[in-house]
């Protein structure tokens, strides 16, 4: 993130509503993809756009480009000096912020609707001119705000690390995932200026781009105005396609980290369908049946009954190539990780003999349904719906997806669930963290621990 | 410019091609925009149910969801002499066990519904709020009512969440941030005052609850005139009334004494307390003082004043520490606002090397600002907060979030609709004013979380004032022992 947020996700909520997000979709002639939304419940209006590129398209070596433009992206362009974006858009009474995962650089500008066109003009000059205004100075400027976000977020923070030693391990080196999104420390040293202004032009082109602007707008007005400010922005060269070596994991790697922590926590990934691919709803679900709240099969047993763990979560990180399941529980003193992970195994294994119960299931899928009336409420944002609508379009292909996306949910059975964590939760096919207090490497978990 | 014929709506999407001469395009300067639309919000609706019991509604029928939050005019600061924390795990046990019915059945019940109920002891009030789908409402309403007017509080679920407050409180010792901000407010107003003490209690306090303790605390406080209901979402008022009836209609009235805090003292020199965290790679400073109450006379030109020194992006604070120093990934600033003092603080985290050059810039900003502020900066300050002020009034849970500030500090029925003009209406003298009034560096505490052996020298030769060093274990006690 360009700038330190709370971000709350709310899981929660349901219904059995059609789900409409209504649009209109344009192609600029520079392939500027634009999508537009109607929403006139308070006179904002969300303007929003993905630059279809994350840290999966860097090269290793020289990692961290992605998210160091997402912070570069606010320091100023041709027409609009240094300072001057924030600036202009505070006085118009204007928020902004923009964030980068392995897929895919976001931006928005939450904006009264009398300052649209204030927005266009400062996001499409970035679009067409960033260039211009950039120099090795603010570069260097930037490198240290993302090393201190690296500092703030990773290593000053407990279990900091887990997230690049488990995506180092889970997939071979050289695949767009297996290094972090913030980079690493060396990379973000050693990017030239070069480098630097070689991935912009390769990739934060219109023709790699989409553009939302949701909310108190009239149409047929925001259309010429994104006409005037983006139609003359040339086109780039086709974007290179991503070709990453496969990712198959055949192993189950047992990998301890000591931190400067209280308690242990174990963390166990594997490789799972892509976002909207058959079988990410299923993973979706079985997070839910395993973590989500005090009956879930998970929580109940290591929180709940024997008060082993403090906490317990598991969940799908849907991603454009494949996605990562994640199940992560902290020990509670006086535990190892090795009596956590065996419950664990208990209830994976459990899972692979019988199939939930019907009502399990449909707890979790009320509980999802609901959850897409909360993403329908707030135009701006990090998830609302001028994100959601960029987010069907570049993963599915397709803006108005909220009731297909609904349906995948709506259309699984008990016995899917069982075969998907036979298919995917895989003993011989993940990645084991354990995260152990210093000097403690008798909490983690050893291999081949459940037989003993 | 030209848009094809509707017709190829078909294809799902419309070309277009562009007869703009790219001249045609004025970049030079910004474009100039209209002025701004005024934000019209419902009216507030405000009745009664039998018992005296008074609930807000704000209709919203976009989307089909309800936020219901009802408000116990009890909280942290009424925790009884060596009972910390017992507000907080009162309303926590809500939900463990009611009617008969068990801790898991109540859960199963609401995530069914694909509801949400959480509780909440906060200083002054607590709540319990329930998020739902407005064809789920009755189901969880009933649900509620059961949490709010008949919990068991059994033993075992309070043994068990004795056991989570405990280790929660380890957990603390690992994270800088929370021993920052657990530090700053303990230095600030004292073990004593209820201002200074974390929520949850302590390790002695937390250990000796009984249920007994739990079940004094809300019969003491859970009264339908100690209560109000807020509510926000796709409802009418008639409706709205007849099913809160039904559930809440028999809640008993009480007699409550109201509790009166103590005043607390300011801050008279400037102290740095240095809390050593070895091998840190950044430094967590928290530096300020006692601020106003929420219902001070300078609230406006306060808000205004604080988006200066560091409540935006562009504020001072950041601007100087990140985007010209590169020192940190933030800083920024805050008043914290509450019926009794309230507290001014300035924050962020630094790369370990550059602590004492941090601390440097953060007084050198926090002297600034009792400056005359230029007009430029002044009018960004002002338009971002009165402008962006409709944000807040996207979903039901911050509207509701809105009106329970309004009730709690009985601001005037006008206050949402007037917020915009009386910000812009913010005069550069009383900014002036505030910040020499509430922003007094000489009068400030510095709390520094961070690698004491590669920070103190740097910061004694600051001069700054007394530098007293501290442990993590000043601050949080001794990790606690927890029995299995």
């Amino acid at each position: 993130m360009k700038k330190t947020a709370l971000l709350i996700f709310f899981f929660s909520i349901m219904v059995s509503a059609q789900i409409k997000i209504p649009y209109e979709r344009y192609v600029l002639p520079n392939g500027l993809n634009v999508i537009l939304h109607e929403d006139h419940t308070t006179p904002t209006v969300s303007v929003n756009t993905w630059y279809h590129v994350g840290s999966g398209y860097e090269k290793p070596g020289r990692t961290g480009f992605a998210h160091l433009f997402e912070h570069l992206m606010f320091e100023g362009s041709k027409h609009v000096p240094e300072g001057d974006f924030d600036r202009l858009l505070e006085a118009a009474g204007g928020e902004n912020n923009g964030s980068t995962t392995e897929d895919r650089t976001n931006y928005f500008e939450d904006v009264p609707s009398n300052a649209l066109e204030l927005a266009l003009y400062l996001d499409s000059d970035r679009m067409g001119f960033l260039l211009d205004a950039m120099t090795p100075e603010k570069v260097d400027g930037q490198r240290e705000v993302v090393k201190n976000e690296r500092r703030q977020s990773y290593e000053n923070r407990p279990y900091g690390l887990a997230w690049e030693t488990i995506y180092k391990n889970l997939y071979p080196a050289g695949h767009p995932y297996s290094w972090p999104v913030i980079g690493s420390m060396e990379d973000l040293n050693s990017a030239s200026y070069e480098d630097v202004v070689e991935f912009y032009k390769t990739y934060y082109v219109p023709n790699n781009a989409s553009l939302v602007i949701a909310g108190d707008i009239n149409p047929e007005e925001t259309i010429k105005l994104v006409e005037k400010w983006y139609g003359n922005i040339p086109a780039g060269k086709p974007v290179p396609p991503q070709n990453p070596a496969a990712a198959n994991l055949y192993e189950e790697k047992i990998v301890v980290l000591e931190d400067r922590v209280q308690l242990p926590r174990i963390y166990i990934t594997w490789i799972t369908p892509p976002k909207f691919a058959p079988g990410d709803a299923e993973m979706d679900i079985l997070a839910n049946i395993l973590s989500g709240g005090k009956n879930s099969r998970l929580y109940q047993r290591l929180v709940y009954e024997l008060q082993i763990a403090q906490d317990v979560s598991a969940f799908q990180n849907s991603n454009k190539l494949s996605s990562q399941f994640f199940i992560i529980a902290t020990a509670r003193a006086g535990h190892n990780l090795t009596e956590i992970k065996n419950v664990i195994q208990e209830e994976i294994n459990k899972l692979k003999k019988e199939p939930p119960k019907e009502r399990e299931l449909q707890r979790a899928v009320n509980q999802i349904e609901a959850s897409f009336l909360d993403n329908i409420e707030k135009v701006g944002g990090f998830n609302g719906k001028a994100d959601l609508l960029n987010s069907y379009f570049y993963y599915a292909k397709n803006p108005d997806y909220a009731n297909e996306d609904l349906a995948r949910y709506k259309a699984i059975s008990p016995d899917d669930i069982r075969s998907a964590v036979q298919t995917y939760l895989l003993d011989n096919a993940r990645v084991i963290l354990s995260i152990v207090p210093k000097g403690k490497t008798d909490l983690a978990v050893k291999p081949n621990a459940e037989e003993k | 410019m030209k848009i094809f014929d509707k017709l190829l709506l078909l294809i799902s999407f419309i070309l277009i091609s562009s007869t703009i001469n790219a001249q045609e395009v004025d970049r030079t300067k910004p474009p100039a925009l209209p002025p701004p639309k005024s934000l019209k919000l419902p009216q507030l609706e405000r009745f009664e149910l039998s018992n005296g019991l008074k609930v807000i509604l704000m209709e919203k029928h976009n989307v089909p969801l309800i936020q219901l939050n009802v408000i116990i005019k009890a909280g942290t600061i009424d925790d009884p002499q060596q009972k910390d924390g017992l507000a907080n795990i009162t309303l926590d046990m809500l939900d463990e066990g009611n009617a008969g019915k068990t801790s898991l059945q109540i859960a199963d019940a609401i995530d069914f519904l694909g509801a949400k109920i959480t509780t909440r002891a906060n200083q002054h009030f607590s709540g319990i709020y329930l998020h739902t789908p407005v064809s789920k409402f009755d189901e969880a309403l009933k649900i509620m009512g059961d949490i709010i007017l008949k919990p068991d509080f059994p033993e075992s679920e309070l043994k068990r969440k004795k056991k989570e407050y405990l280790t929660t409180i380890s957990q603390w010792h690992d994270q800088p941030t929370a021993i920052a901000s657990i530090a700053f407010n303990k230095l600030l107003f004292g073990d004593n005052h209820p201002y200074g003490k974390p929520s949850i209690g302590n390790e002695n306090s937390i250990k000796n609850f009984s249920t007994d303790d739990l079940k004094k605390f809300y019969s003491k406080y859970f009264k339908a005139n100690n209560a109000f209901i807020i509510a926000v979402g796709d409802i009418k008022k008639n409706e709205l009334k007849n099913k809160l009836e039904k559930i809440f209609g028999n809640w008993k009235k009480g007699e409550i004494k109201e509790i009166k805090i103590s005043e607390p003292k300011q801050v008279e020199n400037r102290i740095v307390y240095l809390i050593d965290k070895p091998n840190s790679a950044q430094s967590v400073i928290y530096i300020g003082r006692v601020g106003p109450k929420r219902l001070t006379e300078d609230y406006n030109s306060i808000i205004v004043m604080n988006t200066i020194l560091g409540g935006s992006f562009t504020s001072r604070l950041n601007n100087n520490l990140r985007e010209e120093h590169g020192y940190t990934y933030g800083a920024g600033s805050r008043f914290i606002f509450r019926p009794a003092a309230g507290s001014f603080l300035a924050y962020s985290s630094v790369q370990t090397e550059v602590t004492d050059k941090a601390l440097i810039e953060f007084f050198k900003e926090l002297n600034g600002i009792r400056e005359p502020i230029p007009d430029e900066e002044l009018n960004r300050a002002k338009n971002l907060v009165a402008l962006s002020y409709p944000q807040n009034f996207q979903s039901v849970e911050e509207i509701a979030l809105q009106i329970e500030e309004l009730i709690e500090y009985n601001l005037p029925e006008n206050f949402f609709n007037d917020y915009v003009k009386n910000m812009l209406s913010v005069k550069s003298d009383e900014v002036n004013t505030a910040a020499k009034k509430y922003i007094v560096p000489n009068e400030m505490i510095v709390v520094v979380v961070g690698d004491k052996s590669k920070i103190e020298n740097g910061i004694k030769e600051l001069n700054l004032g007394e530098l007293k060093n501290l442990s993590v274990e000043d601050i949080l006690g001794k990790v606690p022992v927890i029995e299995n």
